[in-house]
């Protein structure tokens, strides 16, 4: 249990996904402009990447570890995430309508998040078993939500300000995720 | 200029991937820490465009059109594959410094991207070529950004300490995760004072849309506001038909009550 623990404040705090790791950049600079979308992102980063590791720690355990296929990894599982993705879509768009209308519009976009296929090959590079690989990937998710959410805050407040000329736009996001970053590695001291 | 030099010309420095395209930015961010990183990571990146580049056109006839994406990523995993065994095989330090990087190579926009956007149309030589350009400029790119930060950040160049440096108290933050953030906002900074071409500052103003029809930039994250804002334009035309369609009525009656009264 204590374990479980520590792999989870290790995924989602210590080595943050974005801020540390740097997976996961592209909807973390895009769709940081609102809360609410941000908070939205974040939650369909949540479901799919639980999803995601979970199936693949699975396959990894069952299939190509025991026919010493490891080598097949890479391919495997980003096949398994975009297969799994398109199918995630397909079954919230027929069976849960309210939650495809909140989250649908993000999940196409986390197809190429690199940050959900890198769970998985940390999972693997760890020597994680199942229930420990859920739970990284549930950790690192949260530690994405939580930094986009921080993210999309401090922009909606940076809109109001007064900033030099060439720092406007994507250099004042990058200067602040920066910042962030700094921050986040106060919690190294954590574990 | 030649056809095939003109693809190296485009690719290192017209459309340089990382500096005026900022596509790849994960890799971009997170390996530089050192100038030898940077290089080995822009060469192996390179390595896969080449290949994945002359394969996809070759087999750009076979592919049928509706499966090419999951048909490209199939293709550039297997060299990607290929490109992290060879690496682990001669190269172990290089692989213990990159680590998970090498196999993200797969989801590296600019493979994708230069796949769907020139191998599948050209023919094999030429996209090549394009391949080698785009990987000579990100090579670069990652090069030139590992170089400076190492420098900064721990006073050295490839590891070897520079002589008239030694006095020179590195600031070991810009080797750290915070380091690349700000190196990359101090350069898009730079690139929009100097109004150099990149795809931060380009395209503005041009377009009605929410993303201001800025593909290069665009990562599908400006969607939901585009949707919103054709959705609005939607519904104010159609609240303008139906306005224009009352009027012709009123005006019909109009007419109708006037050649009554006459």
């Amino acid at each position: 249990m204590k374990e479980m623990f520590v792999i989870l404040v290790g995924s989602a705090l210590v080595n943050n996904v974005v801020l540390s790791q740097f997976l996961g950049l592209c909807p973390f600079i895009g769709v940081s402009k609102r809360t609410e979308t941000a908070a939205g992102m974040g939650a369909a980063v949540i479901f799919v990447m639980t999803i995601a590791s979970t199936v693949a720690s699975v396959i990894y355990t069952f299939i190509l570890d025991p026919l010493d296929l490891e080598y097949l990894q890479t391919i495997v599982f980003i096949l398994v995430i975009a297969a799994l993705v398109q199918l995630v879509e397909m079954i919230l768009k027929k069976k849960m309508k309210s939650l495809y209308n909140s989250l649908g519009v993000y999940l196409p976009l986390i197809t190429t998040n690199c940050a959900v296929l890198g769970v998985a090959l940390t999972s693997v590079q760890k020597n994680y078993n199942i229930g420990q690989s859920v739970i990284n990937g549930v950790g690192t998710a949260v530690g994405f939500m939580i930094a986009i959410v921080i993210m999309a805050g401090i922009r909606e407040r940076i809109e109001h300000n007064n900033i030099t000329k060439s720092f406007q736009g994507s250099p004042m996001v990058l200067l602040t995720a920066g910042l962030m970053a700094i921050a986040f590695i106060g919690f190294s001291g954590l574990l | 200029m030649n056809k095939y030099a003109e693809r190296l010309y485009n690719g290192t420095i017209k459309e340089n991937p990382t500096f005026v395209m900022m596509l790849g930015m994960c890799p971009t961010l997170a390996v530089t820490t050192s100038a030898t990183n940077g290089l080995g990571m822009g060469l192996a990146s390179s390595a896969v465009l080449v290949l994945s580049n002359f394969l996809i056109s070759l087999l750009r006839k076979v592919i049928p059109d509706k499966v090419r994406i999951p048909a490209f990523i199939v293709i550039v995993a297997s060299f990607v594959t290929m490109i992290q065994l060879l690496i682990q095989g001669y190269l172990p330090s290089l692989n213990a410094s990159l680590g998970i990087y090498i196999p993200l190579i797969v989801v590296n926009c600019i493979i994708l991207g230069r796949a769907e956007a020139y191998a599948y149309k050209n023919t094999p030589l030429l996209s090549a070529f394009d391949g080698l350009g785009m990987g000579l400029g990100f090579t670069a790119a990652l090069t030139i950004l590992g170089a400076c930060r190492e420098l900064i950040g721990a006073g050295t160049i490839f590891d070897k300490a520079i002589p008239f440096l030694s006095n020179f108290e590195p600031m070991t933050i810009m080797i750290m995760a915070p380091g690349a953030f700000f190196m990359l906002a101090i350069l898009t900074a730079l690139q929009n004072k100097f109004k150099a071409p990149s795809a931060t500052n380009t395209g503005s103003q041009k377009s009605s849309l929410a993303c201001n029809g800025n593909c290069a930039s665009c990562i599908g994250s400006e969607c939901k506001e585009n949707h919103m804002a054709i959705e609005k334009e939607k519904e104010e035309a159609e609240a303008a038909e139906k306005e224009r369609k009352l009027k012709a009525a009123q005006e019909k009656a109009k007419m109708k009550q006037e050649g009554s009264e006459q």
